[in-house]
């Protein structure tokens, strides 16, 4: 069955949903008028990747040799546009010999991670099931 | 910056930081949302001084 010139249109703003979704935390709440939502997710979780760099943690490496170090690489991109920006600006680069760098690691990596779900979120807002 | 290297204040800030994203994203009333993310945080800070204790033995 073909799709609908509405179902496409709709499916185009769908993706376009989620991309902004991930690319700045929070705006895909914002764009569904979720507005205290779309505020919380705004601050907070550019907010905690901020502090897994200022605790000297590390944007790690698209490394598929290393499982672990892939995945980790992949969770830090789950926070959008302040990742690029984070690297284009040289942080990230973590500093091993750090006390805070564990700790540095799992703000960056959560902060991904949880951004993710808002941007699952949104979908399910858009979507009416929430 | 020193206040950074408290392993009980990072312990806390994380916890508040993942309660408050999780209460935001499971719940919608303003009144909910705390409720949930004050249960997750205390959740976080009382697991995080059992296992604490629990490890304290542990040689390694």
């Amino acid at each position: 069955m073909r799709a609908t010139a509405a179902e496409e249109s709709q499916s185009g703003a769908l993706v376009l949903l989620c991309v902004a979704s991930w690319a700045v935390p929070g705006a895909g709440h914002l764009w569904l008028g979720r507005r205290n939502k779309g505020l919380v997710f705004l601050i907070a979780l550019p907010l905690m990747f901020a502090i897994g760099l200022a605790l000297r943690g590390r944007i790690f490496p698209f490394d598929l040799a290393d499982v672990l170090v892939g995945l980790a690489a992949l969770a830090d991109l789950g926070i959008g546009l302040p990742y690029f920006i984070a690297g284009g600006l040289g942080y990230g680069a973590g500093d091993v010999r750090a006390v805070t760098y564990e700790y540095g690691n799992a703000f960056l990596i959560v902060a991904g991670l949880l951004n993710l779900l808002v941007v699952i979120d949104a979908y399910d807002v858009a979507l009416g099931r929430k | 910056m020193a206040i950074l290297q408290s392993h009980l204040l990072l312990l806390l800030l994380f916890a508040f930081f993942v309660s408050l994203v999780f209460a935001v994203i499971a719940r919608d009333t303003a009144r909910e949302q705390l409720r949930l993310g004050g249960l997750m945080f205390a959740g976080f800070v009382a697991a995080a001084f059992v296992l604490g204790w629990l490890m304290y033995p542990v040689p390694f």
